[in-house]
Protein backbone atom coordinates (compact mmCIF):
# COMPACT_ATOMS: atom_id res chain seq x y z
CA UNK A 1 0.00 0.00 0.00
CA UNK A 2 3.10 2.59 -0.07
CA UNK A 3 2.63 3.50 -3.65
CA UNK A 4 -0.93 3.77 -3.06
CA UNK A 5 0.24 6.22 -0.22
CA UNK A 6 2.59 8.07 -2.01
CA UNK A 7 0.00 8.79 -4.62
CA UNK A 8 -2.46 10.05 -2.48
CA UNK A 9 -0.29 11.95 -0.54
CA UNK A 10 0.69 13.74 -4.30
CA UNK A 11 -2.75 15.01 -4.07
CA UNK A 12 -3.42 15.61 -0.84
CA UNK A 13 -0.51 18.19 -1.04
CA UNK A 14 -1.92 19.71 -3.76
CA UNK A 15 -5.36 20.42 -1.61
CA UNK A 16 -3.71 21.92 0.93
CA UNK A 17 0.01 23.58 1.34
CA UNK A 18 -0.01 22.98 5.06
CA UNK A 19 0.37 19.28 4.58
CA UNK A 20 4.38 18.08 4.75
CA UNK A 21 5.57 14.72 4.72
CA UNK A 22 8.61 13.54 7.27
CA UNK A 23 10.58 10.32 7.20
CA UNK A 24 12.77 8.95 9.61
CA UNK A 25 14.83 8.09 6.46
CA UNK A 26 12.42 5.06 5.25
CA UNK A 27 10.76 4.99 2.36
CA UNK A 28 13.74 4.66 -0.28
CA UNK A 29 12.02 3.91 -3.51
CA UNK A 30 8.48 4.94 -2.02
CA UNK A 31 8.68 8.46 -1.07
CA UNK A 32 10.70 10.20 -3.76
CA UNK A 33 7.96 11.28 -6.21
CA UNK A 34 6.82 13.50 -3.23
CA UNK A 35 10.15 14.52 -2.06
CA UNK A 36 10.37 15.51 -6.05
CA UNK A 37 7.49 16.90 -6.68
CA UNK A 38 7.70 18.92 -3.25
CA UNK A 39 11.12 19.43 -1.99
CA UNK A 40 10.55 22.07 0.83
CA UNK A 41 7.65 20.10 2.18
CA UNK A 42 9.24 16.95 2.90
CA UNK A 43 11.66 16.26 5.42
CA UNK A 44 14.37 13.32 6.09
CA UNK A 45 14.57 13.66 9.24
CA UNK A 46 17.81 11.09 10.00
CA UNK A 47 17.29 7.87 11.63
CA UNK A 48 15.45 9.39 14.33
CA UNK A 49 11.61 8.45 15.36
CA UNK A 50 11.43 10.44 18.33
CA UNK A 51 12.58 13.30 17.19
CA UNK A 52 10.38 12.84 14.12
CA UNK A 53 6.81 13.35 16.48
CA UNK A 54 8.23 15.90 18.11
CA UNK A 55 9.15 17.95 15.02
CA UNK A 56 5.87 17.18 13.55
CA UNK A 57 4.07 18.29 16.90
CA UNK A 58 6.16 21.77 16.64
CA UNK A 59 4.96 22.01 12.92
CA UNK A 60 0.98 21.03 14.11
CA UNK A 61 1.38 23.75 17.29
CA UNK A 62 2.20 25.94 14.03
CA UNK A 63 -0.66 25.20 11.50
CA UNK A 64 0.82 22.71 9.36
CA UNK A 65 -0.72 18.94 8.65
CA UNK A 66 2.47 16.98 9.30
CA UNK A 67 2.02 13.28 8.15
CA UNK A 68 5.40 10.94 9.55
CA UNK A 69 6.32 8.32 8.18
CA UNK A 70 8.28 4.74 9.28
CA UNK A 71 7.96 1.15 9.41
CA UNK A 72 5.20 0.36 11.82
CA UNK A 73 6.61 -0.95 14.75
CA UNK A 74 9.26 2.06 14.85
CA UNK A 75 6.67 4.05 14.12
CA UNK A 76 4.74 3.05 17.32
CA UNK A 77 6.93 1.21 19.87
CA UNK A 78 9.76 3.91 19.45
CA UNK A 79 7.50 6.73 19.41
CA UNK A 80 5.03 6.16 22.19
CA UNK A 81 5.68 8.39 24.48
CA UNK A 82 5.95 11.15 22.49
CA UNK A 83 2.84 10.62 20.38
CA UNK A 84 0.91 10.42 23.73
CA UNK A 85 2.30 13.98 24.91
CA UNK A 86 2.80 15.25 22.01
CA UNK A 87 -0.31 15.21 19.51
CA UNK A 88 -2.60 13.50 22.19
CA UNK A 89 -2.41 15.42 24.98
CA UNK A 90 -2.38 18.50 22.58
CA UNK A 91 -5.22 17.35 20.05
CA UNK A 92 -3.19 17.75 16.97
CA UNK A 93 -3.45 17.17 13.27
CA UNK A 94 -0.03 14.82 13.36
CA UNK A 95 -0.56 11.47 10.94
CA UNK A 96 1.55 8.92 11.83
CA UNK A 97 1.84 6.76 8.63
CA UNK A 98 3.15 3.08 10.16
CA UNK A 99 3.91 0.74 6.94
CA UNK A 100 4.48 -3.03 7.58
CA UNK A 101 1.62 -4.47 9.73
CA UNK A 102 1.99 -7.85 11.26
CA UNK A 103 4.53 -9.76 9.66
CA UNK A 104 5.02 -8.12 6.40
CA UNK A 105 8.79 -7.71 6.78
CA UNK A 106 8.74 -11.74 7.21
CA UNK A 107 12.84 -12.91 7.24
CA UNK A 108 13.62 -9.66 8.86
CA UNK A 109 12.60 -10.42 11.83
CA UNK A 110 10.68 -9.79 14.89
CA UNK A 111 12.64 -5.93 15.43
CA UNK A 112 10.54 -5.17 12.30
CA UNK A 113 7.33 -6.81 13.00
CA UNK A 114 4.40 -4.51 13.87
CA UNK A 115 2.20 -6.81 16.11
CA UNK A 116 1.46 -4.70 19.40
CA UNK A 117 0.71 -1.33 17.59
CA UNK A 118 -3.27 -1.70 17.47
CA UNK A 119 -2.95 -2.46 20.88
CA UNK A 120 -0.50 0.63 21.78
CA UNK A 121 -2.97 3.13 19.93
CA UNK A 122 -5.72 1.94 20.94
CA UNK A 123 -5.25 3.02 24.66
CA UNK A 124 -4.30 6.75 23.15
CA UNK A 125 -7.25 8.99 23.63
CA UNK A 126 -8.92 10.53 20.92
CA UNK A 127 -6.58 8.77 17.85
CA UNK A 128 -7.86 8.03 15.28
CA UNK A 129 -6.62 4.11 13.85
CA UNK A 130 -7.46 3.67 10.18
CA UNK A 131 -5.83 0.10 8.88
CA UNK A 132 -6.99 -0.30 5.30
CA UNK A 133 -7.51 -3.60 3.47
CA UNK A 134 -5.40 -3.02 -0.11
CA UNK A 135 -3.91 -0.09 -1.91
CA UNK A 136 -7.38 1.07 -2.94
CA UNK A 137 -9.27 1.61 0.13
CA UNK A 138 -5.80 3.18 1.64
CA UNK A 139 -6.60 5.75 -1.36
CA UNK A 140 -10.09 6.31 -0.32
CA UNK A 141 -9.29 6.22 3.39
CA UNK A 142 -6.27 8.84 2.89
CA UNK A 143 -8.55 11.18 0.83
CA UNK A 144 -11.47 10.89 3.40
CA UNK A 145 -9.82 10.98 6.82
CA UNK A 146 -6.17 13.71 5.94
CA UNK A 147 -7.94 17.06 6.67
CA UNK A 148 -10.20 15.49 10.14
CA UNK A 149 -8.67 17.55 13.20
CA UNK A 150 -6.43 15.93 15.86
CA UNK A 151 -4.63 12.69 15.65
CA UNK A 152 -4.37 9.52 13.30
CA UNK A 153 -2.30 6.92 12.56
CA UNK A 154 -2.87 5.14 9.73
CA UNK A 155 -1.55 1.40 9.56
CA UNK A 156 -0.64 0.35 5.76
CA UNK A 157 0.62 -3.13 4.91
CA UNK A 158 3.91 -2.85 2.64
CA UNK A 159 1.98 -4.88 0.11
CA UNK A 160 1.06 -3.22 -2.75
CA UNK A 161 -0.47 -5.93 -4.62
CA UNK A 162 -3.76 -6.54 -2.32
CA UNK A 163 -6.62 -6.54 -3.29
CA UNK A 164 -10.20 -7.55 -1.32
CA UNK A 165 -13.03 -9.19 -4.50
CA UNK A 166 -16.04 -6.45 -3.59
CA UNK A 167 -14.29 -4.25 -1.66
CA UNK A 168 -13.42 -2.23 -4.64
CA UNK A 169 -11.81 0.73 -2.73
CA UNK A 170 -14.54 1.32 -0.58
CA UNK A 171 -14.14 3.21 2.35
CA UNK A 172 -16.64 5.04 4.84
CA UNK A 173 -14.89 6.54 8.07
CA UNK A 174 -16.12 4.42 10.85
CA UNK A 175 -18.45 2.35 9.06
CA UNK A 176 -17.37 -1.46 8.58
CA UNK A 177 -17.90 -2.54 4.96
CA UNK A 178 -19.98 -5.10 4.68
CA UNK A 179 -18.59 -7.81 2.17
CA UNK A 180 -21.26 -10.53 2.00
CA UNK A 181 -23.90 -11.87 4.54
CA UNK A 182 -24.24 -15.53 5.64
CA UNK A 183 -26.52 -17.13 8.37
CA UNK A 184 -23.64 -19.56 9.83
CA UNK A 185 -21.72 -17.01 11.32
CA UNK A 186 -20.01 -13.78 11.04
CA UNK A 187 -16.15 -13.22 10.06
CA UNK A 188 -14.50 -10.15 11.02
CA UNK A 189 -10.85 -8.91 9.26
CA UNK A 190 -8.85 -6.15 9.30
CA UNK A 191 -5.95 -4.90 6.97
CA UNK A 192 -3.69 -7.25 5.11
CA UNK A 193 -5.29 -10.67 5.57
CA UNK A 194 -8.58 -9.12 4.11
CA UNK A 195 -7.98 -10.69 0.88
CA UNK A 196 -7.22 -14.28 1.75
CA UNK A 197 -10.42 -14.12 4.66
CA UNK A 198 -12.37 -13.20 1.86
CA UNK A 199 -10.69 -15.96 -0.45
CA UNK A 200 -11.38 -17.89 2.70
CA UNK A 201 -15.65 -17.49 3.00
CA UNK A 202 -15.55 -18.21 -0.95
CA UNK A 203 -14.62 -21.46 -0.53
CA UNK A 204 -16.45 -21.85 3.05
CA UNK A 205 -19.48 -21.53 0.76
CA UNK A 206 -19.03 -23.79 -1.82
CA UNK A 207 -18.26 -26.24 0.73
CA UNK A 208 -21.87 -25.15 2.42
CA UNK A 209 -21.11 -23.20 5.36
CA UNK A 210 -22.26 -19.87 4.56
CA UNK A 211 -20.70 -16.85 6.58
CA UNK A 212 -21.18 -13.32 6.80
CA UNK A 213 -17.28 -11.38 6.28
CA UNK A 214 -17.16 -7.74 7.09
CA UNK A 215 -13.86 -5.56 7.04
CA UNK A 216 -12.92 -3.11 10.43
CA UNK A 217 -11.25 -0.20 9.05
CA UNK A 218 -11.94 2.37 11.17
CA UNK A 219 -10.18 0.77 14.24
CA UNK A 220 -11.15 3.97 16.64
CA UNK A 221 -12.87 5.82 17.06
CA UNK A 222 -15.19 2.83 16.84
CA UNK A 223 -18.75 2.70 15.91
CA UNK A 224 -20.08 -0.02 18.84
CA UNK A 225 -23.93 0.33 17.20
CA UNK A 226 -23.00 -0.70 13.73
CA UNK A 227 -21.21 -4.25 14.95
CA UNK A 228 -24.19 -4.81 17.62
CA UNK A 229 -26.41 -4.93 14.63
CA UNK A 230 -24.45 -6.62 12.67
CA UNK A 231 -24.13 -9.52 15.32
CA UNK A 232 -27.28 -9.88 16.17
CA UNK A 233 -28.66 -13.14 15.79
CA UNK A 234 -25.41 -14.41 15.62
CA UNK A 235 -23.70 -17.60 17.61
CA UNK A 236 -20.27 -17.48 16.06
CA UNK A 237 -18.25 -14.52 15.67
CA UNK A 238 -14.39 -14.86 13.78
CA UNK A 239 -12.26 -12.40 14.39
CA UNK A 240 -8.80 -12.93 11.88
CA UNK A 241 -5.90 -9.54 12.04
CA UNK A 242 -2.42 -9.23 11.24
CA UNK A 243 -1.98 -8.76 14.77
CA UNK A 244 -1.39 -9.82 18.26
CA UNK A 245 -4.68 -12.18 19.04
CA UNK A 246 -4.18 -9.68 22.16
CA UNK A 247 -5.13 -5.94 22.58
CA UNK A 248 -6.57 -5.60 18.87
CA UNK A 249 -9.28 -5.98 16.35
CA UNK A 250 -10.05 -9.22 18.11
CA UNK A 251 -10.10 -8.26 21.64
CA UNK A 252 -12.27 -4.90 20.61
CA UNK A 253 -14.84 -7.30 19.34
CA UNK A 254 -14.72 -9.00 22.67
CA UNK A 255 -15.15 -5.65 24.36
CA UNK A 256 -18.19 -5.34 22.40
CA UNK A 257 -19.77 -8.75 23.11
CA UNK A 258 -19.25 -8.16 26.92
CA UNK A 259 -20.15 -4.79 27.14
CA UNK A 260 -23.53 -5.77 25.85
CA UNK A 261 -23.93 -9.14 26.90
CA UNK A 262 -24.04 -11.00 23.34
CA UNK A 263 -24.91 -14.21 23.39
CA UNK A 264 -22.16 -15.98 20.86
CA UNK A 265 -19.05 -17.23 20.89
CA UNK A 266 -15.65 -15.84 19.62
CA UNK A 267 -12.89 -17.06 18.26
CA UNK A 268 -9.41 -14.63 17.99
CA UNK A 269 -6.62 -15.81 15.39
CA UNK A 270 -3.83 -13.19 15.00
CA UNK A 271 -0.31 -13.61 15.03
CA UNK A 272 1.35 -15.25 18.19
CA UNK A 273 5.11 -15.02 18.20
CA UNK A 274 7.56 -16.94 20.17
CA UNK A 275 11.13 -15.32 19.98
CA UNK A 276 13.98 -17.92 18.70
CA UNK A 277 11.26 -20.12 17.34
CA UNK A 278 11.48 -19.31 13.54
CA UNK A 279 11.44 -17.04 10.98
CA UNK A 280 10.00 -16.94 7.42
CA UNK A 281 7.80 -15.48 4.84
CA UNK A 282 4.82 -14.15 5.87
CA UNK A 283 2.71 -16.69 4.09
CA UNK A 284 4.63 -19.59 6.42
CA UNK A 285 4.19 -17.36 9.54
CA UNK A 286 0.28 -17.13 8.60
CA UNK A 287 0.28 -20.33 7.99
CA UNK A 288 1.76 -21.47 11.44
CA UNK A 289 -0.68 -18.86 12.62
CA UNK A 290 -4.33 -20.10 11.15
CA UNK A 291 -3.96 -16.85 8.93
CA UNK A 292 -3.56 -18.29 5.65
CA UNK A 293 -6.79 -19.67 3.45
CA UNK A 294 -6.70 -23.20 4.80
CA UNK A 295 -6.19 -22.28 8.28
CA UNK A 296 -9.15 -19.90 8.28
CA UNK A 297 -11.45 -22.24 6.99
CA UNK A 298 -10.34 -25.06 9.48
CA UNK A 299 -10.93 -22.75 12.49
CA UNK A 300 -15.01 -21.63 11.52
CA UNK A 301 -15.81 -25.27 10.73
CA UNK A 302 -14.00 -26.57 13.69
CA UNK A 303 -16.06 -23.95 15.57
CA UNK A 304 -19.53 -24.92 13.98
CA UNK A 305 -18.87 -28.07 13.78
CA UNK B 1 1.68 42.47 43.36
CA UNK B 2 1.13 42.79 39.66
CA UNK B 3 2.05 45.55 37.90
CA UNK B 4 3.15 45.56 33.94
CA UNK B 5 6.22 47.43 34.27
CA UNK B 6 8.17 45.82 37.15
CA UNK B 7 11.40 46.15 36.85
CA UNK B 8 13.47 42.78 35.67
CA UNK B 9 14.87 42.73 39.18
CA UNK B 10 11.64 42.95 40.70
CA UNK B 11 9.99 41.07 39.02
CA UNK B 12 12.57 37.90 39.96
CA UNK B 13 12.29 39.01 43.70
CA UNK B 14 8.33 38.53 42.91
CA UNK B 15 8.97 35.34 41.66
CA UNK B 16 11.12 33.56 44.07
CA UNK B 17 8.64 35.35 46.59
CA UNK B 18 5.62 33.55 44.92
CA UNK B 19 7.36 30.14 44.45
CA UNK B 20 8.18 30.21 48.07
CA UNK B 21 4.74 30.55 49.41
CA UNK B 22 3.12 28.48 46.88
CA UNK B 23 5.81 25.63 47.60
CA UNK B 24 5.13 26.22 51.08
CA UNK B 25 1.64 26.43 50.90
CA UNK B 26 1.06 23.05 49.27
CA UNK B 27 4.24 21.27 50.18
CA UNK B 28 5.61 20.92 46.82
CA UNK B 29 9.04 20.36 46.17
CA UNK B 30 11.29 21.28 43.05
CA UNK B 31 11.61 24.24 44.76
CA UNK B 32 15.40 24.54 44.19
CA UNK B 33 15.15 23.92 40.52
CA UNK B 34 12.30 26.53 39.93
CA UNK B 35 14.32 28.91 41.95
CA UNK B 36 17.61 28.47 39.42
CA UNK B 37 15.64 29.57 36.24
CA UNK B 38 14.16 32.31 37.87
CA UNK B 39 16.35 35.52 36.64
CA UNK B 40 16.17 33.59 33.11
CA UNK B 41 12.76 33.91 32.76
CA UNK B 42 12.56 37.15 34.44
CA UNK B 43 14.58 38.92 31.50
CA UNK B 44 12.84 36.91 29.23
CA UNK B 45 9.36 38.11 30.20
CA UNK B 46 10.04 41.43 31.04
CA UNK B 47 12.45 42.18 27.98
CA UNK B 48 12.65 39.89 25.03
CA UNK B 49 9.13 37.63 24.68
CA UNK B 50 6.56 39.87 22.63
CA UNK B 51 3.56 38.00 23.05
CA UNK B 52 0.66 40.71 21.81
CA UNK B 53 -2.13 37.84 22.19
CA UNK B 54 -1.86 34.33 23.33
CA UNK B 55 -3.17 33.20 19.92
CA UNK B 56 -1.05 35.35 17.80
CA UNK B 57 0.58 33.47 15.41
CA UNK B 58 3.25 35.51 15.32
CA UNK B 59 3.72 35.58 18.70
CA UNK B 60 7.11 34.50 20.37
CA UNK B 61 7.42 31.17 21.80
CA UNK B 62 8.50 30.06 25.39
CA UNK B 63 8.94 26.27 25.98
CA UNK B 64 9.89 25.27 29.05
CA UNK B 65 11.40 21.73 28.62
CA UNK B 66 12.44 21.09 32.25
CA UNK B 67 8.42 20.60 32.81
CA UNK B 68 9.64 19.64 36.83
CA UNK B 69 10.10 24.19 37.07
CA UNK B 70 6.33 25.12 36.17
CA UNK B 71 6.09 26.93 39.37
CA UNK B 72 8.73 29.61 38.08
CA UNK B 73 6.81 29.43 34.53
CA UNK B 74 3.30 29.82 36.28
CA UNK B 75 4.55 32.50 38.65
CA UNK B 76 6.08 34.58 35.78
CA UNK B 77 2.82 34.16 33.93
CA UNK B 78 1.26 35.34 36.57
CA UNK B 79 2.71 38.67 37.07
CA UNK B 80 2.48 39.41 33.30
CA UNK B 81 -1.43 39.04 34.14
CA UNK B 82 -1.53 36.04 31.65
CA UNK B 83 -2.66 33.66 34.35
CA UNK B 84 -5.64 35.20 36.87
CA UNK B 85 -5.53 35.11 40.43
CA UNK B 86 -7.77 32.63 41.06
CA UNK B 87 -6.37 30.32 38.49
CA UNK B 88 -2.61 30.72 40.29
CA UNK B 89 -3.76 30.16 43.79
CA UNK B 90 -5.09 27.12 42.67
CA UNK B 91 -1.98 25.78 42.10
CA UNK B 92 -2.07 22.56 43.61
CA UNK B 93 -5.10 22.09 45.20
CA UNK B 94 -8.19 20.07 44.49
CA UNK B 95 -9.08 19.86 41.07
CA UNK B 96 -6.35 22.32 39.26
CA UNK B 97 -4.40 22.87 35.84
CA UNK B 98 -2.24 24.29 37.54
CA UNK B 99 0.29 22.07 39.28
CA UNK B 100 3.88 20.65 39.71
CA UNK B 101 4.35 20.51 35.75
CA UNK B 102 2.67 22.48 32.97
CA UNK B 103 -0.26 21.08 30.91
CA UNK B 104 -1.99 21.19 28.15
CA UNK B 105 -4.38 24.59 28.25
CA UNK B 106 -3.43 26.55 30.90
CA UNK B 107 -2.95 30.14 29.21
CA UNK B 108 0.14 30.71 28.11
CA UNK B 109 1.96 27.30 28.06
CA UNK B 110 3.03 26.60 24.81
CA UNK B 111 3.78 22.77 25.27
CA UNK B 112 2.70 20.48 28.38
CA UNK B 113 5.94 19.11 29.29
CA UNK B 114 7.20 17.02 32.75
CA UNK B 115 8.88 13.85 30.55
CA UNK B 116 12.61 15.15 29.58
CA UNK B 117 13.73 15.37 26.05
CA UNK B 118 10.42 16.27 24.57
CA UNK B 119 10.66 19.81 24.56
CA UNK B 120 13.54 20.69 22.84
CA UNK B 121 12.26 18.59 19.97
CA UNK B 122 9.04 20.75 20.23
CA UNK B 123 10.47 24.03 19.69
CA UNK B 124 13.01 23.09 17.02
CA UNK B 125 9.75 21.73 14.77
CA UNK B 126 8.28 25.36 16.19
CA UNK B 127 11.53 27.02 14.48
CA UNK B 128 10.99 24.75 11.56
CA UNK B 129 7.55 25.93 10.90
CA UNK B 130 8.32 29.79 11.42
CA UNK B 131 11.23 29.13 8.42
CA UNK B 132 8.65 27.61 6.42
CA UNK B 133 6.16 30.30 7.17
CA UNK B 134 9.16 33.21 6.89
CA UNK B 135 7.89 34.65 10.02
CA UNK B 136 10.47 36.81 12.07
CA UNK B 137 8.65 35.20 15.69
CA UNK B 138 11.34 34.10 17.68
CA UNK B 139 11.39 30.44 19.60
CA UNK B 140 13.16 29.69 23.10
CA UNK B 141 13.28 26.63 25.15
CA UNK B 142 14.61 26.21 28.28
CA UNK B 143 16.19 23.03 29.11
CA UNK B 144 17.95 21.39 32.22
CA UNK B 145 21.26 20.12 32.13
CA UNK B 146 20.72 16.72 33.05
CA UNK B 147 17.96 16.53 30.00
CA UNK B 148 21.36 16.29 27.98
CA UNK B 149 21.16 12.40 29.13
CA UNK B 150 18.34 12.15 27.22
CA UNK B 151 18.98 11.12 23.44
CA UNK B 152 16.17 12.52 21.61
CA UNK B 153 17.85 15.77 22.79
CA UNK B 154 20.66 14.91 20.37
CA UNK B 155 18.64 13.98 17.77
CA UNK B 156 16.93 17.79 17.74
CA UNK B 157 20.57 19.01 18.18
CA UNK B 158 21.45 17.41 14.87
CA UNK B 159 18.30 17.90 13.05
CA UNK B 160 18.20 21.94 13.95
CA UNK B 161 21.82 22.60 13.40
CA UNK B 162 21.55 20.68 9.60
CA UNK B 163 18.60 23.09 8.82
CA UNK B 164 20.07 25.97 10.70
CA UNK B 165 17.29 26.64 12.29
CA UNK B 166 16.33 30.37 14.24
CA UNK B 167 15.97 28.90 17.70
CA UNK B 168 17.96 30.00 20.93
CA UNK B 169 18.59 26.99 23.49
CA UNK B 170 19.11 28.24 27.33
CA UNK B 171 20.84 25.52 29.27
CA UNK B 172 19.92 25.58 33.08
CA UNK B 173 23.17 24.34 34.33
CA UNK B 174 22.89 24.24 37.86
CA UNK B 175 24.93 20.97 37.77
CA UNK B 176 22.78 19.08 40.16
CA UNK B 177 20.45 15.99 39.41
CA UNK B 178 17.83 13.86 41.35
CA UNK B 179 20.08 11.97 42.89
CA UNK B 180 23.58 14.26 43.05
CA UNK B 181 25.74 16.06 40.86
CA UNK B 182 25.86 16.04 36.91
CA UNK B 183 29.44 15.47 37.58
CA UNK B 184 29.30 12.13 39.41
CA UNK B 185 25.94 11.08 37.64
CA UNK B 186 26.97 11.38 34.01
CA UNK B 187 28.97 13.92 33.19
CA UNK B 188 28.43 16.22 30.76
CA UNK B 189 31.75 18.77 30.17
CA UNK B 190 32.76 19.75 28.36
CA UNK B 191 29.42 21.27 27.46
CA UNK B 192 30.42 24.17 24.93
CA UNK B 193 32.85 21.78 23.25
CA UNK B 194 29.85 19.38 22.68
CA UNK B 195 27.58 21.69 21.63
CA UNK B 196 29.99 23.66 19.16
CA UNK B 197 30.81 20.23 17.76
CA UNK B 198 27.31 19.73 17.08
CA UNK B 199 27.31 22.92 14.56
CA UNK B 200 25.79 25.35 17.23
CA UNK B 201 27.00 29.14 18.23
CA UNK B 202 27.12 28.65 21.99
CA UNK B 203 27.62 31.68 24.93
CA UNK B 204 28.44 30.99 28.82
CA UNK B 205 27.23 32.98 30.89
CA UNK B 206 26.41 33.58 34.53
CA UNK B 207 22.37 32.53 34.63
CA UNK B 208 21.94 35.07 37.66
CA UNK B 209 23.28 38.07 36.16
CA UNK B 210 20.51 39.79 34.28
CA UNK B 211 22.56 42.13 32.52
CA UNK B 212 24.99 39.15 31.16
CA UNK B 213 21.48 37.19 30.56
CA UNK B 214 19.90 40.03 28.51
CA UNK B 215 22.73 40.98 26.17
CA UNK B 216 23.14 36.88 25.19
CA UNK B 217 19.54 36.56 24.71
CA UNK B 218 19.07 39.87 22.86
CA UNK B 219 21.65 39.46 20.62
CA UNK B 220 22.39 35.54 18.95
CA UNK B 221 25.19 35.08 17.38
CA UNK B 222 24.32 32.41 14.74
CA UNK B 223 21.47 30.64 14.58
CA UNK B 224 21.03 27.46 15.91
CA UNK B 225 22.13 29.16 19.00
CA UNK B 226 22.60 27.64 22.77
CA UNK B 227 23.36 29.80 26.34
CA UNK B 228 25.17 27.44 28.84
CA UNK B 229 23.50 29.48 31.75
CA UNK B 230 25.35 28.35 34.90
CA UNK B 231 22.97 28.55 37.62
CA UNK B 232 22.84 27.70 41.09
CA UNK B 233 20.07 25.14 42.41
CA UNK B 234 17.70 27.14 45.10
CA UNK B 235 19.31 30.56 44.17
CA UNK B 236 18.55 33.36 46.52
CA UNK B 237 17.75 31.11 50.01
CA UNK B 238 20.78 30.42 51.36
CA UNK B 239 20.33 27.04 53.14
CA UNK B 240 18.91 25.67 49.35
CA UNK B 241 21.38 26.74 47.24
CA UNK B 242 23.68 24.23 45.71
CA UNK B 243 22.03 21.63 48.19
CA UNK B 244 20.94 18.32 46.01
CA UNK B 245 17.87 17.95 48.58
CA UNK B 246 16.06 20.78 47.62
CA UNK B 247 15.67 18.88 44.00
CA UNK B 248 12.79 17.60 45.77
CA UNK B 249 12.09 18.67 49.31
CA UNK B 250 9.23 20.58 50.69
CA UNK B 251 9.95 23.45 53.27
CA UNK B 252 9.43 23.06 57.11
CA UNK B 253 7.67 26.14 58.43
CA UNK B 254 11.04 27.18 59.95
CA UNK B 255 12.57 27.07 56.54
CA UNK B 256 10.01 29.23 54.96
CA UNK B 257 10.11 31.53 57.57
CA UNK B 258 14.28 31.95 57.13
CA UNK B 259 13.57 31.45 53.22
CA UNK B 260 11.49 34.75 53.25
CA UNK B 261 13.18 36.19 55.39
CA UNK B 262 16.30 36.36 53.01
CA UNK B 263 14.44 37.32 50.03
CA UNK B 264 13.48 40.52 51.88
CA UNK B 265 16.44 40.91 53.55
Amino acid sequence: MRKAFVQSMLDIADQDERVLLLTADLGFMVLEPFRDRFPNRFFNVGVSEQNMISLATGLALQGFIPFVYSIATFAVLREYEFIRNGPIAHKLPVRIVGVGTGVDYAYDGLTHYALEDIALMRTLSSLRIIATADSAQTISALQSTWQLPGPTYYRLSKNDLLSVPKLQGRFTYQEIELLRTGKDCVLLTTGSVSQDVYSAVEKLARQGVDCALAIISTIAPFDTRQLLYLLSGYKHVFTFEPHLPTGGVGSLVAEVIADNNLKCTLTRTGITYHPGDYLGTQALIHERNGLDVNGIISTVKKSLS
Amino acid sequence: MRNKDLSTKKFAQEMRSLILDASFRTKVGHIGSCLSIVDILAVLYTQILSIKKLDDPNRDRFILSKGHAALALYSALYLKNILSQTEFDSFHTGLSRIAVHPEYGVPGVELATGSLGQGIGVAVGLALANSLRKSKSKVFALISDAELNEGSVWEAIMFCAHYKLPITVIIDCDGQQGFGYTKEVLSLEPLEEKWKTFGWSVTRVDGHNQKKLLEAIDKPKKYPYVIIADTILGKGVSFMERKVDWHYMPMTPDQYTQAKKELHA
